[in-house]
């Protein structure tokens, strides 16, 4: 069989399948929204269902969402991507790029917790502790995305012991919450360090085990409008509901907690 | 003013648009950062241990593909038989596969909760976070690429050379090992450099499918994505091997082809 569009049947072919392309494209975007302007929003894969959810609701522009890890945003940013919005998973990205006079200063808009996260059908494991034991599957951040440094935070308090033992399990650092999610889901892993949001998102399939407060890293989310932002109006906008109003509600139903009073 | 005068001049500026938006970004790997940088940068033990894992895997999984793709290919190129052409487009499906999809596949096939996970599992074999695992990805992406390039070439063997061997006492096994394999020789180099060159580069179905684990299962285009926000400088380093090293594929694989064609318009 050769690739080509000789006969007419291949380019039938070819033309039937760029037509159905385009109508499950055409089925899934919002035609009734196409006279607004839009907001583009890059976010923590963590604010991935708060955000989803506030920007159905968002009334004065269409919102567009690029979701990944806060710091391969962060990245974009740097080498001159212009989102209108950044929200990261932590708040030093936002300083430091704001220090470095590409974003406007950033403000705190929500607060998390890291909780050990297990698949809810299996009896083990069920602690800290059961994380060290020999055949367990971890899997947790990378280093460089901030779920990967609040986690390491978290072990740093261990004693060396409990310490060496997880980090000897850890069998993948992925590259944001979404990747430790799936691996937890899908079974291939026992457990992981995510936000307790994260299992509130798998529906139940995930389940949130609570860290001792000693352990507890402060997890708060920075958002910044980017410098030379296309829609600024609407970006401040958008800005102002994440901290009263839809944005704040669609977080705190996600599990996010308020910012501390400022 | 004569018809068809700016017709050649408009192929030459399509031709310069699309050769400088498809080297630029090769071209500023290199001229991002001074040379001494992207040296210094190499000198990373996390960069090291991805290259030499990227070595490993994927000489395996080349090794795989042409011991069980040569005699696949051999058949293809061979036989006709009922549903030869829907076998062929099977084999070729994950060439147009996006590697999510590949990799999702391969989890929900092949992981602790997929279809053959539990054989698997019973067979004491761990793909998932395992360097196996890596393999396996790689394996699944590049295999057509060889498959294809095999069975192209097993074709283009002059039937009369097959025939005569025959003739001459020497059974199928020999034909195929003795005659076919050295005519088609140039044309399956050139399927394995293309192979080989997907495996080098291959990022989704391994993250997906393996994780990411320095030294198991990090190979090097997982370490560029790594060091994106943090060492940029060492992602670009990474990114100047891998160019290196698929250039070099890629020219093997144009001069075997060319080798190919002399050698069979003899």
């Amino acid at each position: 069989m050769r690739w080509g569009l000789r006969s007419p049947a291949a380019f039938a072919a070819v033309l039937l399948t760029a037509i159905l392309a385009v109508a499950v494209a055409g089925c899934g975007s919002d035609s009734s929204g196409s006279d607004r302007g839009e907001v583009v929003v890059a976010a923590a894969t963590s604010l991935k269902s708060a955000f989803t959810t506030y920007g159905e609701q968002f009334p004065d522009a269409e919102a567009q969402f690029s979701f990944a890890g806060s710091d391969e945003l962060a990245a974009q940013i740097r080498s001159g991507a212009k989102p209108d919005i950044f929200a990261s998973a932590n708040t030093t990205l936002p300083d430091a790029l704001f220090k470095e006079g590409l974003v406007e200063r950033p403000q705190v808009f929500a607060r998390n917790r890291l909780v050990l996260a297990v698949p809810a059908k299996r009896a083990r494991p069920r602690s800290l502790a059961d994380l060290a034991k020999p055949g367990v599957a971890v899997v947790i951040g990378s280093p460089s995305v901030p779920v990967g440094a609040y986690t390491r935070k978290v072990l740093e308090r261990l004693d060396d012991a409990a310490r060496r033992g997880i980090l000897a399990n850890v069998r993948s650092n992925e590259p944001d919450v979404g990747g430790i999610s799936a691996k937890l889901t899908q079974g291939a892993a026992d457990a992981g360090f995510l936000y307790s949001t994260d299992v509130v998102a798998t529906k139940g399939r995930l389940q949130a085990i609570e860290l001792p407060a000693d352990l507890q890293p402060q997890v708060a989310y920075g958002v910044a409008i980017v410098k030379g932002a296309e829609h600024r109006s609407d970006a401040q906008a958008f800005l102002a509901g994440l901290l009263v109003g839809p944005g704040a509600d669609a977080l705190k139903r996600a599990g996010f907690r308020a910012p501390p009073a400022q | 003013m004569t018809r068809g005068r700016w017709f050649a001049p408009s192929l030459v500026v399509a031709l310069a648009a699309a050769l400088t938006f498809l080297t630029l970004p090769v071209v500023a790997i290199f001229v991002r950062t001074s040379p001494a940088n992207l040296l210094g940068a190499l000198d990373d033990p996390g960069v090291l241990d991805a290259l030499w894992l990227s070595l490993r895997t994927t000489l395996i999984a080349v090794a795989i593909i042409v011991v069980v793709g040569t005699p696949a290919a051999y058949l293809l190129a061979t036989r006709t038989f009922r549903g030869h052409a829907l076998v062929v487009t099977l084999v070729e499906l994950p060439l147009v596969l996006p590697p999510a999809v590949a990799g999702v596949g391969l989890l929900a096939a092949l992981g602790p909760g997929g279809i053959a996970g539990g054989a698997i599992e019973d067979a004491g074999l761990r793909l998932v976070f395992e360097t196996a695992g890596v393999v396996v990805a790689l394996t699944f992406v590049a295999a057509p690429f060889f498959i294809r390039g095999a069975q192209a070439a097993f074709g283009a063997v002059d039937r009369s050379w097959l025939e005569a061997s025959r003739t001459l006492g020497a059974g199928e096994a020999r034909t195929f090992l003795r005659v076919a394999i050295p005519a088609a020789a140039p044309g399956m180099l050139a399927g394995l450099a293309l192979a080989w060159g997907r495996a080098v580069g291959e990022f989704g179905a391994t993250l997906i499918f393996a994780g990411s684990f320095r030294g198991r299962t990090q190979t090097a285009p997982l370490a560029i994505y790594e060091r994106l926000g943090t060492d940029f400088d060492a992602a670009l380093a990474l990114s100047a091997v891998l160019v290196a090293i698929a250039g070099a594929l890629l020219l093997s694989a144009k001069l075997l082809g060319v080798r190919g064609v002399a050698r069979a318009a003899r």
